[in-house]
């Protein structure tokens, strides 16, 4: 028999919650809440990717965003291109604009993985608050280089009006690219899973915990961060062309400080560490927005309220709320 | 004669005004234990923290197994074989003790970037991990997350992550520190028959476990060597007393 602790049935209930809502939409014709469906699976995708770093890794990057804006990017101009028929770049090699999906997905992991390995490189020669700021201060300069660019729309962006194609689907239909999303969501988590449960999540822990630690036994803390900051960015890198495509537009908004924010809020409230956690974040997130944002343009405070009661009440967010302390072996 | 395996040549190092380590020179041999006795605040920690290349010195030069290790960063000298255990317990506290164990054989191996293969359940890691529990009398607790554990149980514990290494040369910092007396004995043996494989340099206040183990013997004041020899030499030193024995 598979044991199953409390945490596990509480995220088979959630991956079964998420799954339910737009079938039942489907079912009753309303499709505009198949694609807010999409969009929770899209945003816990990239807190998916935080986790990783910030989660298990203890890298508290506020500048995520950069990954998602950088994906959704590679995603956005590569589809522009196809769009107009214009290659993006004839020299020194030819990058042809693409309406396949899976080109346009290679490119996010791809750019978002290469700028991270970069700001990574730099950013985790520091700590701390400086973290946190050094990872700010990039995604600001990658922020304001988008809205300088004015080949892809700067300041307003880029309406996308192909949608890319991938074989034997037709992600133009709304519950199609929903599972899409919904099948990366749960393919991120499962990689997470193993990701952490491996020798070199051991390692990653460990970094978490005590650095000198990890030190003292011959393995240097820096590599195992790096590498982890790395996938970490591209699973936001890959949520961002999601977004872009769930839209069909991109502009410099997702390479915002303020997404920075909200991917750290989607791992915060579901609980740091915790593989399901961003999907209860970005839920209720996304409820918070579209029922409170109904009443009032204020609903950031009560977000802000729930924020303060998690941090000060339950650190575990809502998954430990619910679930219990974290099991580690 | 062989070589020693560690050898310290005109260490230095000051904190501002406070010259923790003055010109120290020492060395260990393989297959034996030096112990380093001296006063709180003597600069003992200090040393080990420059062996370890925690610390950097300010001048001298640190040789391991006839290699100058000076420029070397930890995890390189730990790679290399020189193991070593802190004054104050460090280990990553929300892990078992296994867990632990296990992440010191992984890094002996080498074998850090492996991204798919659970360690839950690998035997590759768990059976030697057990051993080196076993051997410091901690296998009924390996489940356990240190934060569970006793203050003398973490002692065990960073022994055993210590010893998971394999090392050629283990750097202890006071391990007997808040053991009971049937737990410092424990520990007495372990190191005694640990000496053919490992060589130590052991900090230690218990003088009863230094008398036991110790093959030689250095006295470490302000900094300084003030005595260095063998454990007859060291007992009889009026010099010794007066400084630190107090007798
Ligand atoms: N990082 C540091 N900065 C400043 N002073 C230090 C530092 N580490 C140790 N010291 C000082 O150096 C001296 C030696 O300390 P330590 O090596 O811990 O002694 P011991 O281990 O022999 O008790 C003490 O006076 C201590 O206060
Ligand atoms: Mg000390």
């Amino acid at each position: 028999m598979v044991e199953m602790s409390r945490e596990n049935l509480f995220n088979a209930a959630i991956a079964g919650l998420l799954l339910a809502l737009p079938l039942g939409a489907w079912a009753l014709g309303e499709s505009y809440y198949i694609s807010v469906a999409s969009r929770v699976a899209i945003l816990a995708l990239a807190g998916v990717g935080l986790n990783l770093a910030l989660g298990f890794g203890g890298m508290v990057s506020f500048g995520h965003a950069a990954f998602f804006g950088l994906g959704g990017y590679a995603a956005g101009v590569l589809s522009h291109h196809a769009f107009e028929g214009s290659a993006f770049l004839n020299w020194p090699l030819t990058i042809d604009g693409s309406d396949s999906t899976l080109t346009l997905w290679f490119a996010a992991l791809l750019v978002s993985g290469l700028v991270a390995a970069v700001i990574g490189a730099i950013s985790l020669r520091t700590s701390g608050v400086y973290f946190i700021m050094i990872t700010l201060a990039f995604a600001q300069m990658i922020f304001y280089l988008a809205v300088s660019l004015p080949t892809y729309g700067g300041e307003d962006g880029l309406p996308l009006y192909l949608r890319s194609s991938l074989p034997g689907l037709d992600l133009s239909d709304d519950l199609t690219f929903f599972f899409v999303c919904y099948g990366l969501l749960l393919l991120a988590i499962f990689l997470s899973l193993r990701l952490v449960g491996s020798r070199f999540g051991a390692a990653l822990q460990c970094a978490r915990q005590n650095e000198t630690r990890l030190s003292a036994i011959g393995i240097a803390p820096y590599p195992v961060k790096l590498t982890a900051f790395v996938f970490s960015a591209m699973i936001t890198g890959l949520a961002g062309a999601l977004f872009v495509e769930l839209n069909g537009f991109v502009s410099p908004s997702i390479l915002s400080w303020h997404l920075s924010g909200e991917i750290m809020i989607f791992v915060i409230l579901g609980g740091v560490g915790r593989f399901y956690g961003p999907i209860v974040g970005a839920a209720l997130f996304i409820v918070l927005e579209t029922v409170i944002g109904g009443y009032t343009e204020r609903w950031q405070l009560f977000l802000g309220v729930i924020l303060l009661g998690v941090v000060l009440f339950a650190r575990g967010g809502v998954i430990g709320l619910l679930a219990g302390k974290a099991r580690h072996d | 004669m062989t070589e020693p395996l560690l050898v310290l040549d005109g260490l230095q190092k000051s904190f501002g005004a406070l010259r923790a380590t003055d010109d120290v020179s020492l060395s260990v041999d393989a297959g034996s234990i030096h112990a380093l006795i001296g006063p709180n605040g003597a600069g003992k920690s200090t040393l080990i923290g420059q062996i370890a290349g925690a610390l950097r010195p300010d001048a001298g030069k640190i040789a391991f197994m006839a290699r100058d290790v000076t420029g070397l960063s930890v995890p390189q000298r730990a790679q290399l074989g020189l193991g070593r255990t802190f004054q104050v317990s460090s280990l990553a506290m929300e892990f078992s003790a296994l867990r632990n164990v296990m992440l010191a054989v992984q890094a002996r191996k080498r074998s850090t970037f492996r991204f798919w293969r659970p360690v839950r359940g690998d035997r590759d890691l768990t059976d030697p991990a057990m051993l080196q529990l076993e051997r410091v009398g901690l296998a009924e607790r390996a489940q356990l997350p240190v934060t569970a554990l006793s203050h003398g149980e973490r002692r065990q514990l960073e022994l055993a992550v210590a010893l998971a290494l394999e090392p050629k040369v283990l750097l202890l910092d006071e391990p007997m520190a808040g053991l009971g007396g049937e737990d410092s004995q424990r520990m007495t043996e372990v190191l005694g028959n640990l000496r053919q494989e490992a060589a130590m340099l052991l900090v230690e206040h218990d003088m009863d476990a230094v008398f036991t183990l110790a093959d030689e013997i250095s006295v470490l004041v302000y900094g300084r060597i003030i005595a260095s020899g063998s454990v007859a030499d060291i007992r009889a030193s009026q010099e010794v007393r007066d400084a630190y024995l107090g007798e």
